[in-house]
């Protein structure tokens, strides 16, 4: 890292920004509004869950631009390196309107006004997104945005007026200039801003981000920030050392083999989510209700691993699966599963200095069966009170064997052993011998009660989702209010 | 008047712009454009003055209630960047921010009597050092255990905050006793957290000779200036509370703003410096109160036909630790207790409960929804009882003729839910869908479905006699552009626009000629706080008195100058005109100056009307009333309690209306908040009365999937309020959010035909785990 760049640079309103960090620690949020005096981003939760702080980052995909939508108050300037920074006010140009914000006044959009920059900001990703996005498309691309006066009905509307056609703004007439602009910035520099003791760190190679994270045991490694960002503006924590993977691009690699699907240890669940959709629909749906879309195009499923929290959505699912996980420090690797990686609350496998460097997903063979479910109060954007995922190997009209694994019913991600074992053998058609198999869940876990739901709801849902989950197996149609969501609606009407 | 002529041809005859009936126009919000650039500019985005100093509040992490043991605050002292440190001792006058009996101390003075109840506030260079130094605090109490929920201070029987208050008529207990049928019933209803977007904040100002001006984000600028006066011992005329928007209010910022403008206040007072107090999201919703949570229990009588003969209902209300709005908010359930229907013999009786929890206040409906849940849940439950179609039940009960009294003894004379719910029972196909949905049910396993219609009937005017008034002052300039001020405050419901549309439609100009200025207690004194619903009728007939007052005496000169009746001269698009005689708006007001008549005017309005004698319970304290109803069908998974609303009908009737497009929004936003309070909003407060839910991450307000993509919202086709109001409109703020109730009682419903005439025991808001509870009840 010697000869490391002592500034990040990014892409704004055309000019390329080289900042240095004096505050590795600072969100883009305040840089926005305490440094640049753009006051158009608002703050309304500071904890990434309310949207009216959305800003739009691009980042370059092979040759062309992505917009996503990112929560600019859990954000951290290190992680604006490389990227190209749009917020709300950039969208006028000449004093006319950009298409979506046009459209949010057409339809009516803004009441009380505060949520709305962040709403604008969504749509905008979403105008230069997917080309004919249904209503289910826009209301998921909405879920991170709390409108609390509209009720949302003109907003969509807004988003369907100004986003199913092709784009059409300053971004789309000069995106081979800001893809040019954008693979300057992205050099293959390290940055280092700080010394020793203060810093903020891109490294742009797995040897720098090695060699970093060894000689700085201490250092916060910091990859989407959707949890880390939460440690500094709402525990106040002091951070003083902060290394960011998301420069290092053999880390976001996505392998996408016959038999695995391997993830680099900085691969978003955006940048995951058509992948691990393909293993599994029940898979893909409760990524699409994790977090928000902000939250995904940040967020990596390494950080949701290594956090530890025993109501991450992702794990459950991935030890079901019998996911391996690859840790390394300096150039010494080491592999183990999944479910072994969680020790106890707040502790997991993970030397100093080491980082969560990759993850083996096994896909399903061809005698194997996934269900996974988590219960919300609301669907979209909630933390689950129960996960719930399952594997079954099917051999002949029995379950050969099961892999159960559960979040929100212990202090970590964990299997439930016992009903893995009733379950074993178990007849497919004789469901009546079932209720054995799912009574066994209270054997494996003693929940407890909180906010989100009591033990007792805990245990019984997840008793329910494991009865489900076997009439599933043996194909009646899935009972579960997922299937009317619109997408499944001709399945009952 | 030569000059005047000589403008006259250089003025197209046929305006370019012809603006007419600029009321009843869906135009945008006043604020749109701004808003989509993020521009228009709330408390936290103005240009920070020189020296501008933070404030964060601190509390003491343990403890609920109990003395404050100690308060060691020397390590926030020398914390960097904090200038001082806040505790009750700064405070040179009273130490209350109560908007009514007193009772809520600004800071804490040797006790705490919740947790959150700000103890010191620290007053920093930077807002990072003023948070990072208030976690250095170490505050003891010696606790005393809490009393946390209602059923808690009904157990152990602490004293009340407020008296009791009952309505009654007749001997309910004989009547009941000797109907057909009963119900007995107890229920828990939730509270709501506002979530306003922009958090809580105000900024203080010092002025010249000990003076202050305060920026808040009020829905009651007037009050916030008479706390910070009197907490500065200061008359009223030297603080100035002024606020231009807030970014949503719902109540929350009724009373509870009060605080933070006294911080700001405080802490600009104590140093000379400009200061800021702008919460941190968790701290507004652990500092602030929510909607009154209940538990209501009642007995009911009715016949075969599912026709009430006598209701007896309690509201034991949690009002927290001190009284704040809690007599109006408990009044108003009491008044909509009743909804819609005729109750021939009752007792409505109200307990205002004290607890050791954040103090109760406004929120959108102030009480009203929590009765109206308790009549609509009765319906719900008389239909269970008697096998009858719920839909049908209310159409026995509703008010007509010699069924007209309220519990409160005001005549309904302006009922339309008759035909305004057939109208929505037709378009929402309810009776077919009934059908469909009995045989879903019949072919479903796990997934049952419920619908159910539910009308709202709300009652406008402030119950408090004397807030019904409001003030105005309308400045035209020479060139004919026109300042609008008004007591009003903008919180995003479109006050603002309407009032506007108001003076422009009086002076025929068009908005682009009007600039609507901040609300501000240095323009118009004494206003009332922008609620209840009322501030559009209010405003607006102020705003219109004051316009017209104005336009007076333009019209006066002109038909002097141009020998026509005054009744001749028209004032519109941007024109006066009579015959062939014609002149700008513009000329017109420069004319009028030079002619030395004024250009301004205050105007003022006081509901007519209106006589309530509350210790009678006796009188007219609605102007009148505002109708609506909705119909949801939704579908809950009886293994997981899941619940997805699949469809909404709603109809609502907003009179003639000014502005559609505003009016439309307020209905949509208001059911969606209905929603969400009576679903997925669950406040949880552990048994040392911390609130655990104190951020969105653990507080889930409804989300854009939440809304069914099948959401039929109209206005009733209106032939405007039988009242004289401005434009015959009606108000619209509230009365919505009580559709949302239709959501409730649909799951109700759903869970209801599960078992046989049981009444399930479902609460409210109804999660996952409150649906799966009652689904218990049914089969247990």
């Amino acid at each position: 890292m010697a000869m490391a760049r002592e500034t990040i640079r990014f892409l704004r309103r055309g000019n390329v920004v080289e900042h240095r960090v004096n505050n590795p620690m600072q969100t883009v949020l305040d840089y926005l509004r305490l440094d640049e005096k753009s006051m158009g981003t608002k703050e309304g939760c500071n904890e990434g869950d309310c949207g009216a702080c959305t800003i739009v980052l691009g980042r370059l995909s092979n040759d062309h631009v992505i917009y996503e939508p990112v929560n600019a108050c859990i954000l951290l300037m290190g992680q604006l390196h490389g990227r190209e920074l749009v917020t709300v006010d950039d969208l006028t140009i000449g004093g006319k309107l950009h298409p979506v914000q046009q459209a949010m006044v057409d339809q009516h959009g803004s009441q009380c006004g505060f949520c709305t920059p962040g709403i604008v900001m969504s749509l905008f990703a979403l105008h230069h997104g997917a080309e004919k996005p249904d209503r289910r498309v826009i209301v998921d691309q909405l879920a991170g945005n709390l409108c609390r006066c509209t009720g949302y009905r003109p907003i969509i509307a807004a988003a369907q007026q100004s986003c199913t056609g092709k784009a059409a703004d300053l971004w789309a007439e000069s995106a081979s200039e800001i893809v040019a602009e954008l693979k300057k910035l992205n050099d293959a520099e390290d940055v280092f801003c700080g010394n020793g003791d203060v810093f903020l760190a891109v490294p742009a190679s797995a040897n720098s981000l090695c060699e970093l994270a060894a000689r700085h045991p201490d250092a916060t490694i910091v990859a989407g920030a959707t949890d880390v960002g939460l440690w500094i503006t709402k525990l106040l924590r002091t951070l003083p050392k902060l290394i960011f993977t998301g420069g290092v691009a053999s880390l976001h690699t996505v392998a996408d083999r016959v038999a695995t699907l391997s993830l680099g240890g900085a691969v978003t669940y955006a940048e995951a989510e058509k992948h691990l959709a393909a293993i599994s629909p029940d898979l893909g749906e409760v990524l699409r209700r994790l977090g928000s879309r902000q939250v995904r195009s940040s967020g990596t499923i390494a950080g949701n691993i290594a956090n530890g929290s025993p109501i991450g959505d992702m794990p459950p699912m991935l030890i079901a699966l019998g996911t391996r996980i690859v840790l390394r420090k300096e150039s010494e690797q080491r592999d183990l599963l999944l479910e072994d990686f969680y020790i106890d609350y707040g502790k997991q496998d993970r030397k100093p200095g080491e980082l969560l460097w990759r993850i083996d997903i096994p896909k399903l063979k061809s005698n194997e069966r996934f269900f996974a479910h988590k219960i919300t109060k609301r669907f979209d954007q909630d933390i689950s009170a129960v996960m719930a995922a399952f594997k079954f190997a099917i051999a002949g009209r029995m379950v050969g064997s099961a892999v159960i694994a559960f979040g929100g019913m212990a202090a970590t991600p964990r299997r439930a052993r016992k009903a893995e074992d009733a379950i074993k053998g178990l007849k497919l058609d004789a469901p009546e011998t079932w209720e054995r198999a799912v009574a066994a869940l209270a054997q494996d876990f003693a929940p407890i009660s909180d906010m989100r739901a009591s033990a007792s709801y805990r245990m019984e849902t997840a008793q329910a989702l494991l009865t489900k989950a076997l009439h599933e197996l043996v194909g009646e149609r899935p009972s579960s209010l997922r299937v009317l969501t619109p997408a499944g609606k001709e399945a009952w009407t | 008047m030569k000059e005047n002529v000589a403008n006259k041809k250089k003025t197209p005859a046929v305006p370019a712009a012809m603006v007419q009936g600029i009321l009843g126009q869906a135009l945008p919000h006043d604020s749109a454009i701004m808003h989509v650039q993020g521009s228009a500019p709330y408390i936290d985005d103005l240009r920070e003055p020189v020296g501008l100093l933070h404030i964060a509040p601190g509390y003491a992490m343990d403890g609920a209630r109990g003395r404050i043991v100690s308060c060691d605050l020397a390590a926030v002292r020398a914390y960097p960047g904090v200038v001082r440190v806040l505790t009750a001792s700064d405070i040179p006058g009273r130490n209350d921010c109560s908007a009514s009996i007193g009772g809520d101390p600004i800071l804490a003075d040797g006790e705490i009597i919740f947790h959150g109840q700000v103890v010191f506030a620290v007053v920093a260079t930077t807002r990072d050092a003023a948070r990072r130094a208030v976690r250095l605090a170490v505050v003891k109490v010696a606790p005393e255990k809490p009393v946390v929920t209602a059923d808690d201070a009904l157990r152990l029987g602490t004293p009340d905050i407020l008296p009791e208050y009952t309505f009654t008529r007749k001997d309910v207990n004989a009547v009941i006793a000797a109907s057909g049928q009963g119900v007995l019933d107890s229920f828990q209803i939730g509270g709501q957290e506002h979530f306003y977007l922009e958090g809580q904040i105000a900024m203080a100002l010092p002025d010249e000779n000990r003076g202050m001006t305060v920026l808040s984000s009020t829905q009651h600028p007037t009050e916030v200036q008479h706390c910070v006066a009197r907490m500065l011992g200061l008359a009223d005329g030297l603080v100035i509370c002024e606020c231009r928007r807030m970014g949503g209010g719902f109540g929350g910022k009724e009373s509870q703003a009060a605080q933070w403008a006294c911080l700001a206040a405080l802490a600009a007072h104590v140093t000379g410096h400009p200061a800021k107090c702008r919460l941190d999201r968790d701290d507004d919703m652990i500092m602030t109160g929510k909607r009154h949570d209940f538990r209501v229990s009642s007995e009911a009588g009715f016949d075969d036909d599912g026709r009430l003969t006598g209701v007896n209902v309690e509201f034991d209300a949690r009002c927290g630790c001190s009284a704040d709005l809690s007599i109006g908010v408990n009044d108003r359930t009491m008044f909509h207790a009743d909804n819609a229907y005729f109750y021939p013999a009752l007792r409505i009786h109200s307990r205002r409960l004290r607890t050791d929890t954040v103090s109760n206040t406004a929120f959108r409906g102030f009480g009203g929804p929590q009765g109206m849940v308790f009549a609509e849940r009765l319906m719900e439950s008389i239909a269970i009882r008697t096998g009858r179609d719920a839909l049908d039940v209310r159409k026995r009960n509703f008010y007509g003729r010699g069924r007209d009294m309220t519990p409160y003894g005001q005549q309904v004379t302006d009922n339309i839910l008759p035909e305004l719910v057939g109208k929505l029972e037709e378009t929402s196909s309810y009776r077919e869908r009934r059908l469909r949905l009995s045989q879903f049910n019949e072919n479903s396993r796990v997934l049952k479905k419920g619908l159910s219609l539910v009308p709202v009937k709300f009652g406008i005017s402030f119950t408090l006699q004397h807030m019904n008034q409001a003030g105005a002052l309308v400045l035209v300039y020479t060139d004919g552009s026109v300042q609008l001020n008004h007591g009003g405050t903008e919180m995003g419901q479109g006050l603002y626009i309407k009032v506007a549309q108001v003076v422009a439609d009086v002076f025929g100009i068009g908005l682009d000629r009007i600039r609507i200025a901040a609300t501000s207690t240095g323009k118009v004194p004494n206003a009332s706080a922008t609620a209840a619903s009322a501030s559009t009728d209010l405003n607006g007939m102020a705003a219109k008195r004051a316009a017209e007052e104005i336009r007076d005496n333009i019209a006066n000169l002109l038909a002097r100058d141009w020998r026509v009746q005054k009744a001749k001269i028209r004032f519109e698009g941007g024109m006066v005109a009579a015959g062939s005689k014609l002149m700008s708006f513009a000329e017109a007001c420069k004319h009028t100056h030079q002619a030395r008549l004024p250009l301004s005017a205050t105007g003022y309005y006081a509901t007519p009307k209106i006589t309530w004698d509350r210790p009678k319970a006796k009188g007219r304290p609605f102007f009148y009333f505002a109708y609506g109803a909705s119909c949801s069908e939704v579908t809950i998974d009886t293994m997981t309690g899941e619940m997805r609303v699949d469809r909404v009908d709603i109809l609502h009737d907003v009179g003639k209306s000014m502005n559609p497009a505003i009016d439309l929004g307020q209905v949509e936003g208001a059911f969606v908040q209905g929603m969400g309070w009576l679903t997925t909003e669950e406040l949880v407060y552990d048994a040392d009365g911390r609130l655990r839910t104190h951020a969105p991450s653990t507080y889930k307000i409804p989300c854009a999937s939440d809304v069914p993509e099948e959401f039929n919202v109209a206005l009733y086709d209106s032939k405007g309020n039988k009242e004289e109001t401005i434009f015959r409109s009606k108000a619209v703020g509230e009365p919505p959010l009580m559709l949302g109730i239709s959501v409730w009682t649909a799951i109700f419903s759903a869970v209801a035909n599960l078992g046989n005439r049981t009444i399930p025991a479902l609460d409210t808001p109804a999660t996952p785990e409150a649906i799966m509870h009652a689904i218990k009840s049914i089969r247990a």
